[in-house]
């Protein structure tokens, strides 16, 4: 257990140094941002008829998700890439530590150090100056930031689960560029999912990715009630535990048939 | 002139060899990025659905709008795809070669790296556009088809310019300013709707410093005989695609600059 609570904070150590990067990715997600509410803003001007959600609630929706868009497993992890290429993944193989949850505990730290680094100063523009407001209430707070731990056990699985495709494609060319479109399109990462017409719903509230994003917002704007936390974190539990199972025995399958290249 | 032409021939011809080499990885590649830019008309339609207008625009006006920056784009960032890998090679010196080749420094650039996986943003920015265009049974003239490519040209130039311009900046600040991301990335994300809708400063900004509004929106109210014409003047639109032209040039220009101050890293 020791072992990989090193890694997380050895990870995490290491990540925070990416400061330059933090700053660029603060200006873009705060670019990015501008113009979503501005687009949304537009929308919104042009109807007269009430919406599932108000123009506000978007708004803090956008910014949360501007705030912490590093914890979506939108990236695969570019050292396990390397180490598929280069063949170094055998010397992982020969540690005394279970692969899954070594790679597991990486992707905890690569979750949450940068998204460390550009919510809090996103946050502190956009609560005063571009609309963001508090959660709905301090029930709605504690059960968004429940439901944020289980959104990361979650987003974790699934970036494993791209970690482990690469036993088949090395490169991870295709798999790294369909599972973001499928994060951000299904989560509700890009339009709340409350907005989508109501057979697209019906499909979305049905798959993991909602857990990322739409159930821990709309805890945060209490659009979700916060007595239903224990029906989300359930949710994020079975589809986590479904995930590790699969994405284990997906890694099992791919180290029986590893062959390292080079010498 | 011809010998500069024949050889970004050869390189194209290289770069289409290099790529085929890994023709599953490019397949996969093209279809992800298919998908991956298919997502923003995704986007589009379904609040579209919601909302049904958009400040007096409807689906097929936006979807030209979309199709039109969309298909600029694919183009724009394929050829100058060197530029952007261009600071790599100020850190570690490769500029220097470049340098004592008897060629111009922009062709080698250019030549440098070439992607054809964005295919697959320009095969949904044409399907976007046309599907737009036939929704709308635009009439066809000859000024409007020419208008269409110029304006596609004008994107394809404003890129291009755009990604002249980051590397150039790493003549001075050596590492990559990922901040012209937001301009090239960004400008794509902000062009893809009418640029009337967003708030006046931002419109301003992407009118008169970075010409952003130039490479769709103005060609468009002509191609789509939006009713903002009558209040703008009457060639604007006509003449919008040489303004993504002469930012290009602008931006050459600046790349001369930074030539000149060149001073190698020495490693």
């Amino acid at each position: 257990m020791r072992a990989y609570w090193a890694i997380i904070s050895a990870r995490f150590r290491t990540l925070l140094q990416y400061r330059a990067a933090a700053v660029a990715g603060f200006g873009t997600q705060l670019f990015w941002g501008l113009i979503r509410v501005m687009i949304f803003a537009a929308f919104y001007r042009s109807t007269k008829s009430s919406q599932p959600m108000t123009f506000p609630e978007v708004v803090t929706y956008i910014w949360l998700g501007q705030a912490l868009f590093a914890m979506l497993p939108w990236s695969m992890d570019g050292d396990i890439r390397a180490m598929m290429r280069t063949g170094t993944v055998a010397y992982e193989l020969l540690r005394p530590m279970d692969l899954y949850w070594t790679w597991y505990c990486r992707a905890i730290a690569m979750r949450i150090a940068p998204t460390l680094l550009r919510a809090i100063p996103l946050v502190i523009i956009a609560m005063p100056f571009l609309g963001m407001k508090l959660p709905a209430s301090v029930g709605s707070g504690i059960a968004w930031a429940a439901a944020t731990v289980g959104a990361l056990a979650v987003g974790c699985a699934i970036t494993n689960l791209v970690s482990v495709s690469l036993f088949w494609t090395i490169s991870g060319e295709g798999v790294s560029r369909l599972i973001p479109v499928a994060v951000w399109v299904f989560s509700g990462a890009i339009i709340p999912l409350p907005l989508l017409p109501g057979w697209a719903q019906s499909v979305l509230y049905a798959l993991p990715f909602r857990d990322l994003v739409d159930t821990p917002f709309r805890l945060y704007l209490g659009h979700i009630p916060a007595c239903d936390i224990w029906y989300v974190l359930a949710r994020q539990a079975v589809w986590t535990v479904a995930m590790v199972t699969l994405g284990r025995w997906v890694m099992a399958r791919g180290t029986r048939m590893l062959v390292v290249q080079g010498g | 002139m011809t010998g500069t032409i024949g050889l970004y021939i050869k390189y194209v011809a290289i770069a289409i060899r290099a790529q085929m080499q890994y023709r599953l990885s490019f397949v996969m590649s093209a279809i992800g990025n298919l998908l991956g830019t298919a997502m923003e008309f995704l986007m589009m339609w379904a609040l579209f659905d919601r909302f049904k207008t958009l400040n007096g625009w409807s689906l097929p006006e936006a979807a030209v709008i979309y199709g039109i920056v969309h298909v600029a784009f694919a183009i724009g960032e394929t050829i100058p795809r060197g530029f952007d890998v261009f600071p790599g090679m100020i850190k570690s010196g490769d500029f220097d070669r470049i340098l004592l080749r008897p060629r111009n420094t922009v062709l080698q650039i250019l030549g440098q790296e070439i992607q054809f996986s964005k295919v697959g943003r320009l095969a949904q920015g044409l399907c976007v556009l046309l599907w737009g265009a036939s929704a709308l049974h635009i009439i066809w003239t000859p000024a409007k088809i020419a208008l269409t490519i110029g304006a596609i040209i004008g994107g394809v130039c404003f890129f291009f310019g755009l990604f002249v311009l980051q590397a150039t900046m790493a003549f001075w600040t050596i590492d990559s300013l990922e901040i012209i991301n937001t301009l090239t990335d960004g400008g794509v994300e902000t062009a893809q709707f009418p640029i009337s809708i967003y708030r006046p400063w931002f419109r301003r900004f992407f009118t008169f410093v970075v010409p952003l509004a130039f490479v769709n929106y103005f060609p468009s109210l002509a191609i789509l005989d939006r009713p903002e014409n009558a209040t703008l003047p009457a060639l604007l639109s006509w003449i919008a695609p040489g303004v993504g032209v002469a930012f290009l040039i602008v931006c050459l220009q600046a790349w001369k600059i930074g030539v000149r101050h060149y001073c190698s890293t020495g490693s």
